[in-house]
């Protein structure tokens, strides 16, 4: 190959709607060949991966405060899933949600921007790390009650259901959020009702510092699932490949009118809980086994020993990847503090945008 | 209720600091009164015991109520040399219970000038409400007149009321006549700079308490401007007290008086001008500072007033006034030189004296300032 | 007018919303088949169906959850919870999801969902199914909590309810479902922003809400008897409170006794005690008294019950100690 110098430009003009049932995941996309699929999935685990990277390093500068939750290790889950949900299709996600965020096609300015509290930020600043709201994407948070998301999920897929859309509602949560009573009344709930919503969980194997076995008398998650007679599967979240097809597998068969769904992925988080976390429950051999299945570097080795993308391709992608993080931090710096007056807004939803009931007649 | 100025009529007793059975001597503080013009602290003019107090906190009476009854030391059972025996707790006068009054009461009573201690409660616990408020001004038709309040803007306008009171009487009753004379100041300021550079910085004297030691001094020589005129004759004071007008922050007068202020070295008198401005402008006044003046001077020289002509101060027969000292031509010797000068000026009851004696006063006070290492 | 019930009312109220809007459904434990834990629901599922009149498993956090995702999803929502007890297991979606997400989101979502649940003792269900938590909801910002106390507000607060864009909790005293009275034929929706004076007086303001407006206004008439002549306050919306209408009343009586059956500590009647010292010093004529619920969990005996929340004695003597008459 002669293409030494690819460009990698970001191409502002094109919405990438290459796949009418997937949304873009940025404003940027890579001109390549020859499989561009997998090398945009390879693309947007690493935006995800450097993007937390220099959170990590903002954070201990003192420019983004309170919880910093990481991903890093567990980008497949949110990559491959991702693309099999539509623009019309709900999301709701956990605190740990950056990676989510940041697939669903939120763009990477706004979402450091909340990072930093500015009022240019994908949640005008209110939210920060935990609470990243996006409406254009249907992206409802962001839930930093573990569990607390659940129960939304199941109302968006009954609102979806009772005005007969055919969207899915995807609904992130971790291996904690199964010990929860919400988790169970909401997969009941669904099930009962055959609500369409894909419970997405990322089993990484510990809730905050409580290892799985140490918490679950039935660690078999899916089981759980399987109990409500939710159709049910384990995923090696590691691959993203593997992930992208078994939800698609999944949102066909919700979109088919089957009922909930319920998908456990086991992955693993490379880092610590949140910046602040000693991580005295796990040795380090353990992340290292895990580190040796980093889903960047596993993907990456794939396609470039199957031909499909050259080094200078994968470098290429890291160049574009820093220059749109270096260019997400200075929007976030160049971000604006919303005025201290501004306080009290948004608590409750101002007059002017009251909705006048009925929009809806009754036939 | 002592009489602390020509415009005080009642006082409201705010504070007992002494009980029946406790001694007293001349010059304690025995309560405070409120009056248009402040908290004043009222003191005791002999040695001895209380016996009772007459009036209970909260309570507003005329000028002229007794107070309390003070035993003398040496009368009655009680030998000098012998502590006084602290009457039996059964024995002691009840305290005097805490009035009562709702907020909205106290804000109507503030408004309306009625007087709280004459209002009696119907409300819980006996406490005065609105209502009683109300039916008290309906019964007294006190509606319009300024009450006795605490600060801001009510305790200003209460006492702008009681200065044009006060004034509106003096022009009203006592036939003014003015004077003024033109003071070469040179050796005056220039002792001053001289005196004040040998003197720590706190020590320093300003010139106006010159001044003061002037008019006191040169009274002697004039007595009939020192004193009060009551009952259609002059009272001359063997005593010089001069009342020194201060004007307080928040607006109005005040002017309390320096006692002996004839017989005071210049560092007394600078101290004691100091301390009652102080005391003034934080209403910490004693009642004799208030009632005692003989004779009243006001200086509008920091204003940069040229002459200052006063209104006198009723009952007293005379005020001196100053404006400011400023370089200005002077003819000495049939020559025109730069002279550093003041204007005195005297405002004079002519029932107690006449230009005449007034002229000798401006004269004396001039002449002393010739010489202010003698003052 | 018509003769009616407060239930009725209410269910009157929820059969307009939904044919009027077909965005509206109710949903919770046994309203459907049942009928309503209170009878409120009775007879709407066979005339709306099963879809917009939805029996749900015994789960508040969720299916309180499933109304706010619902709403997020365009819908409106009436979720009913059989008691306040019960919404404490929903509480987390109440006040982590329901009053936080237009905030969080920086003001892209809102949140137009109606929670209804009955409230209050009275009917001997003792101490897990009668106490008065609305002061609790009353503390959270970003919701609405409103009580209807007449069969006009039963009748008319649900409608405004639903038109409001953000969550609002209305809380329905157990003990005012029977009671009966007259209501217009045409009764319309009511606003929920102004507490109401139910009755006038000039000599003590008697402020307070829901289940306890009956023995108010009983009180009163009592007190009218001693010639004390008690105006009487409705809140009927407890977040956000009507300040200008109880300082209004006050100030003319210049006197306040406040009735809330939660209990005293941290109560409801302690803000609206605190807001008239901070804001209203100086027009009071009397120390703030209130009537509140004995600090114990309710408990089942009717004479224990009777004796820990508020009743018309207690009002009337609290009311004479701000007069300053005794007895």
């Amino acid at each position: 190959m002669t293409d030494a110098k690819v460009r990698l430009k970001p191409d502002t003009t094109s919405e990438t709607n290459t796949a009418s049932d997937r949304i873009a995941p940025s404003d940027r996309s890579v001109r390549l060949q020859p499989d561009e699929h997998r090398t945009r999935l390879l693309h947007e685990m690493i935006r995800i991966r450097r993007f937390e990277e220099k959170c990590a390093e903002l954070y201990s500068a003192g420019k983004i405060r309170g919880f910093l939750h990481l991903y890093i290790g567990e980008e497949a889950v949110a990559v491959g899933s991702m693309q099999a949900l539509s623009p019309q299709d709900a999301i709701v996600a956990t605190y740990r949600e950056h990676g989510h965020a940041l697939a669903r096609g939120i763009s990477m300015n706004a979402l450091m921007a909340e990072m930093y509290g500015k009022h240019e930020g994908c949640s005008r600043g209110r939210g920060g790390s935990m609470h990243v709201f996006d409406a254009k994407t249907r992206f409802y948070g962001g839930n930093a009650i573990v569990g607390g998301g659940l129960p939304l999920a199941v109302g968006l897929a009954l609102a979806d259901a009772l005005q007969h859309r055919p969207h899915v509602t995807a609904c992130y949560f971790g291996d904690g959020a199964v010990a929860e009573g919400e988790f169970h009344e909401s997969l009941n709930l669904a099930a009962l009702w055959k609500l369409p919503v894909l419970f997405l969980c990322e089993n990484n194997l510990y809730a905050m510092g409580t290892h799985i076995e140490r918490a679950q008398s039935q660690t078999d998650l899916k089981a759980k699932a399987q109990s409500y007679l939710i159709a049910a599967e384990t995923v090696d979240g590691m691959d993203v490949m593997a992930v992208e097809v078994a939800t698609r597998r999944a949102t066909e068969r919700i979109r088919r009118g089957e009922g909930p769904m319920f998908i456990e992925f086991r992955t693993y988080r490379f880092r610590a809980h949140s910046m602040f976390d000693a991580e005295l429950y796990r040795d380090k051999s353990e992340v290292e086994v895990w580190k040796a299945r980093d889903p960047i570097a596993t993907f990456s080795a794939t396609l470039t020993s199957g031909g499909q993308a050259s080094d200078v391709l994968v470098s290429a992608i890291e160049d574009t990847v820093t220059e749109e993080v270096a260019e997400a931090v200075a929007f976030a710096e160049a971000g604006t503090w919303e005025p201290v007056e501004d306080l009290l807004h948004d608590v409750y939803t101002p007059a002017r945008e009251a909705h006048t009931a009925p929009a809806v007649e009754v036939k | 209720m002592p009489s602390l100025g020509a415009d005080m009529e009642a006082g409201t007793l705010v504070k007992w600091l002494k009980r029946p059975g406790d001694t007293v001597r001349r010059g304690d503080i025995i309560a405070v009164v409120d009056t248009d013009k402040g908290a004043i602290e009222i003191e005791v003019f002999e040695d001895g015991a209380i016996d009772t107090l007459q009036i209970e906190v909260g309570q507003k009476v005329p000028v002229g109520t007794v107070l309390a009854v003070i035993r003398g030391a040496l009368s009655g059972n009680s030998a000098s040399a012998a502590p006084p025996t602290p009457p039996a707790p059964a024995a002691r006068e009840p305290q005097p219970a805490r009035l009562l009054v709702s907020p909205a009461a106290r804000k109507l009573a503030a408004d309306r000038g009625i007087d709280l201690a004459a209002v009696r409660g119907t409300g819980p616990q006996g406490a005065i409400t609105h209502e009683d408020v109300e039916r008290a001004a309906g019964a007294t038709g006190q509606a319009a007149a300024p009450a006795p309040v605490r600060g801001g803007a009510d305790r200003a306008s209460a006492m702008r009321a009681a200065i044009g009171a006060a004034m509106a009487r003096s022009k009203r009753e006592i036939p003014h006549y003015y004077l003024s004379s033109t003071i070469d100041m040179n050796a005056t300021l220039a002792w001053l700079r001289a005196e004040n550079e040998r003197r720590p910085m706190p020590d320093r004297l300003l010139p106006v308490v010159l001044l003061i030691k002037a008019v006191a001094t040169a009274l002697h020589e004039v007595p009939e401007l020192n004193g009060y005129w009551t009952s259609g004759a002059l009272q001359q004071s063997p005593a010089v007290h001069v009342g020194c007008a201060i004007s307080l922050r928040g607006g109005g007068l005040i002017a309390p008086a320096i006692h002996d202020a004839d017989r005071k070295d210049l560092s007394t008198l600078m101290r004691d001008l100091r301390d009652l401005t102080g005391r003034a402008r934080a209403g910490t006044l004693r009642s004799s500072e208030l009632a005692d003046s003989t004779i009243t001077v006001t200086n509008l020289g920091d204003r940069g007033v040229d002459a200052t002509f006063g209104i006198i101060y009723p009952p007293q027969v005379a005020l001196v006034g100053f404006g400011r000292i400023a370089e200005r031509p002077w003819v000495a010797a049939g020559r025109i030189e730069a002279r550093s000068l003041l204007t005195a000026t005297l405002s004079a009851d002519h029932r107690a004296s006449d230009g005449h004696r007034g002229g000798l006063l401006l004269d004396a006070i001039g002449r002393r300032l010739q010489t202010p290492e003698t003052l | 007018m018509i003769t009616t019930t407060y239930r009725e009312a209410i269910r009157a109220a929820i059969r307009e919303a939904l044919t009027k809007d077909a965005r509206v459904f109710l949903m919770g434990e046994d309203v459907g088949r049942y009928g309503g834990a209170y009878g409120v629901s009775k007879g709407l599922l066979a005339e709306f169906g099963p879809d917009r009149i939805r029996d749900t498993p015994l789960s508040e956090s969720t299916f309180v959850g499933a109304g706010i995702g619902a709403a997020l999803g365009g819908m409106r929502p009436i979720v009913e919870v059989m008691t306040v007890n019960f919404s404490l297991l929903a509480l987390d979606q109440i006040v982590n999801n329901a009053a936080t997400i237009r905030h969080m989101s920086g003001g892209q979502f809102s949140i137009p969902l109606v929670i209804r649940m009955a409230t209050g003792a009275g009917r001997q269900l003792a101490a897990q199914h009668a106490h008065s938590l609305e002061g609790w909801y009353a503390h959270v910002p970003g919701i609405r909590v409103v009580a209807p106390a007449t069969l006009d507000d039963a009748r008319g607060m649900l409608w405004t309810a639903l038109e409001d864009p953000d969550p609002v909790l209305i809380f329905e005293h157990q003990t005012l479902y029977n009671m009966e009275g007259q209501l217009a034929n045409n009764a319309q929706a009511v606003d929920l922003d102004r507490a109401a004076v139910r009755r006038p007086g000039k000599d003590v303001s008697l402020i307070t809400y829901g289940g306890t407006l009956g023995k108010t206004l009983q009180a009163a008439e009592t007190l009218a008897g001693e010639g004390i002549d008690a105006e009487v306050i409705d809140l009927r919306t407890l977040r956000p409170l009507d300040m200008p209408t109880i300082a209004a009343s006050v100030k003319k009586t210049r006197r306040a006794v406040i009735v809330d059956e939660g209990w005293r500590s941290g109560s409801l009647s302690a803000e609206i005690s605190a807001r008239l010292v901070e804001q209203h010093f100086y027009d009071l004529d009397a120390p703030i008294a209130r009537v509140c619920s004995a600090e114990v969990p309710i408990p089942y005996p009717k004479h224990l019950e009777d004796a820990a929340i508020p009743q018309p004695p207690a009002i009337i003597a609290a009311a004479r100690e701000t007069m300053g008459r005794r007895g």
